[in-house]
């Protein structure tokens, strides 16, 4: 199929930036987006132009590095997948597709469609983690963990860190993404021992960076790639009520 | 302290708990508002004197107006800082589903402001003492000013934003309060969608009622 882009392209963290258009012919509706994205970088070394940058690791959905904004979509059109597991044949011969980089002032443009996630490794720095002695393996039986619990703790450690609910978000806030990573410690009988320290440190550190606040608008959850539900910021919100 | 005070958890709890507050404090205004339907004056007299007058109603109208004042002041304050959070917007607009007036809570809230600023003017301001008026015939007042079409219409403009206004608001205060279930959060928005039609329709079933019939 033949396919209209319109790209987001910018030199570096200061340039201005601007839409660049182009043509794709031969289009497969079995490429994924990034396979597209990758057969437009070759025709333009070929053509002794600047390829576009952006992001990408594992192409299966689970680092997390693939962001792109696709025609008002996180991630494109197909609600539950990352760009990388996005399939061409969702668009139509002759569609005209606008991808732009994740806009938020805690994620910068490096370069073109490459934003600057680091903020998140910042706000898992400050409390995402259990501190343990790692001596020898524990008897993973002698701590009983309900069921529910344990399946809702995974539900919640999906999380890719893609940092699309921020992208979505109409406040740039980062809720979402926060309070999976609380949920997967606060569900768990290791998590509690710290829940209240880490909720502190998190947020703190995920307002002084600049992250917009929650209205319960729920453009994260839709945009989510791994489906993270929005009762999490509730829980967040409990557990921040707690530690106080 | 001030990063407990002022971190965007807490923020959105004051936002909720001073929004839960108006929100029981809207059935009791319209209750007394119902008594306009009367023909006979001295009943709404009776209860205007004697919500600005007794002691302890008192102690609830500060509470009233401080829920008010930070209601709105938070609002504001939050609302910037979301927009400074995404200084460069999207060319295409954003797609992604959403609860759809959440999107303008700002703006269906800026309207209500508003109206608050003209009823204050009309009724809140003149028992104060700060506006002329007769504070012992609000009845009188509120016939009369039924009586302008055009303030009718912006009345029930005013009052459909509340509607829309209350229908985000009524849940999202649960959802801040951390309090998000399984089985009661999908009761809690029908019951948001129940007030927020039943309290704006009444208090413009007053309105017209009095502007067409009295
Ligand atoms: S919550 Fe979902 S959208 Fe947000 S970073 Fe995690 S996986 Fe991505
Ligand atoms: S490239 Fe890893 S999730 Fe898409």
């Amino acid at each position: 199929m033949k396919l209209t882009l319109k790209i987001w392209r910018q030199k570096d963290a200061r340039a201005k930036g601007s839409f660049v258009t182009y043509h794709m012919d031969n289009v497969s509706p079995e490429m994924s987006f990034l396979e597209m994205m990758d057969a437009l970088n070759k025709k333009l070394v070929e053509e002794d132009k600047d390829p576009v940058a952006f992001d990408h690791d594992c192409r299966e959905g689970i680092c997390g590095s693939c962001g792109m904004y696709i025609n008002g979509h996180p991630h494109g059109p197909v609600p539950g997948v990352t760009t990388c597991h996005l399939s061409m044949r969702y668009f139509n011969d002759g569609d005209t597709i606008w991808v732009e980089p994740w806009r938020a002032k805690p994620f910068p443009v490096i370069r073109d469609l490459i934003v600057d996630r680091s903020a998140f490794d910042k706000i898992q720095v400050a409390g995402g983690f259990i501190s343990v002695n790692a001596g020898a393996a524990p008897e993973a039986n002698s701590i009983p963990v309900r069921k529910k619990n344990a399946d809702e703790a995974f539900d919640s450690a999906i999380c890719i860190g893609c940092g699309a609910c921020v992208a979505a978000c109409k406040n740039a806030s980062a809720m979402l993404f926060v309070s999976a990573k609380i949920s997967q410690f606060a569900l768990l009988p290791q998590g509690r021992v710290e829940a209240k320290d880490r909720v502190r440190a998190m947020v703190e550190k995920m307002d002084e960076l600049g992250f917009g606040n929650c209205s319960n608008t729920g453009a994260c959850e839709a945009a989510c790639p791994k489906k993270i539900k929005l009762t999490n910021i509730a829980r967040l919100n409990r557990e921040y009520y707690k530690a106080y | 302290m001030n990063k407990i005070l002022f971190s965007s958890i807490s923020k959105k709890f004051v936002m909720a708990l001073a929004g839960l507050f108006l929100i029981v404090f809207l059935p009791v205004h319209l209750s007394i508002n119902l008594m306009l339907l009367k023909p006979d004056p001295e009943p709404f007299n009776r209860a205007a004197h004697f919500m600005a007058t007794f002691p302890l109603v008192k102690i609830v109208e500060v509470i009233l107006i401080l829920a008010i004042l930070v209601h709105i002041s938070w609002g504001i304050y939050l609302q910037i800082q979301n927009w400074l959070a995404r200084p460069q917007g999207y060319v295409v607009k954003i797609k992604t589903r959403t609860s759809f007036f959440s999107r303008f809570m700002i703006w269906t809230g800026a309207s209500v402001l508003t109206f608050l600023i003209i009823h204050f003017t009309n009724f809140y301001f003149i028992r104060l003492g700060l506006v002329e008026g007769n504070p012992e015939n609000f009845y009188g007042v509120a016939h009369s000013l039924f009586k302008i079409p055009a303030y009718n219409y912006i009345y029930l403009v005013c009052f459909i934003l509340l509607g829309l206004h209350l229908y985000h608001a009524f849940s999202s205060a649960f959802q801040t309060l951390g309090l998000n279930h399984r089985l009661w959060t999908p009761v809690v928005k029908v019951v948001a969608l129940i007030y927020a039609i039943v309290i704006p329709l009444g208090f413009a079933v007053i309105s017209i009622t009095i502007w067409q019939f009295r």
